[in-house]
């Protein structure tokens, strides 16, 4: 099971700051096209993958366990 | 939890405890910043603001720019907090203190911090405005992220 965490805009459009999938492993720019398909997420394109807790790049692998963040451009500051 | 150099908070930031952090004897200089709440952006009068973070990766981000830093200005100490949640108009959202040797130093690498801040720590802010609010992703209004993920190597890299 791969856990993904939401903020920001996604966390409202989806209602909920978290979603469980059952994956064994899938790469990072995969993830990206099925949650776009599965939920229809219009603006995932600029949306950056954190894989516990560090930046990860589209061929990156996510497995089982890990915890994965939807990053959002960011605004702090 | 007082010797956190560096935090993301949900109470107001305590300015002078901020400044004890990097105070040395080694230190001749300490340079602060203190980003605050503005009321007016681009003709839009803003009401509150919500800052929300990706805590254990914001605070690991934070210290990432530290280290930056450090290896770019030797012997410089820093410390950072941001806090998050509901802030109104000209409260302090971010706080960042560096103390160095001599000044030049605490005045480049302090800048350095805001600037990396708004490109790699996972903080969003959530304008609330009289007559609705929204998610702020792009604050320099051009692409977020044009080589497809944030700088995380450092600045110098940009050019």
């Amino acid at each position: 099971m791969i856990k993904i965490l939401l903020f920001a805009h996604l966390q409202e459009e989806l209602g909920k700051d978290k979603l469980e999938v059952e994956l064994d492993s899938i790469s990072v720019g995969e993830l990206k096209t099925k949650l776009k398909d599965t939920y229809s997420l219009t603006q995932l394109d600029q949306v950056m993958v954190a894989i516990n807790e560090e930046y990860a790049i589209n061929e990156d692998v996510i497995k089982s366990g890990d915890v994965v963040a939807l990053i959002p451009p960011v605004s702090g500051g | 939890m007082e010797d956190k150099l560096y935090e993301i908070i949900e109470e107001p930031i305590q300015l002078h405890k901020l400044v004890e952090k990097v105070q040395r004897r080694e230190a001749g200089a300490i340079t602060t910043f203190i980003g605050t709440v503005r009321e007016w952006t681009k003709g839009k009068k803003t009401v509150y603001l919500e800052y929300q973070a990706y805590k254990p990766m914001a605070e690991k981000m934070l210290a990432k720019i530290g280290e930056e830093i450090q290896s770019k200005w030797p012997n410089t100490q820093v410390a950072i907090t941001h806090r998050v949640g509901r802030l109104d108009i000209s409260d302090v959202a971010v706080f960042i203190a560096v103390s160095s040797p001599h000044r030049k130093a605490a005045y480049e690498a302090n800048e350095y911090a805001i600037e990396r801040i708004k490109e790699i720590v996972p903080i969003w802010k959530k304008e609330h405005w009289e007559d609705g609010d929204m998610w702020i992703g792009d604050q320099l209004e051009k692409v977020a992220y044009p080589s497809g993920k944030p700088n995380v190597k450092g600045m110098n890299e940009h050019d």
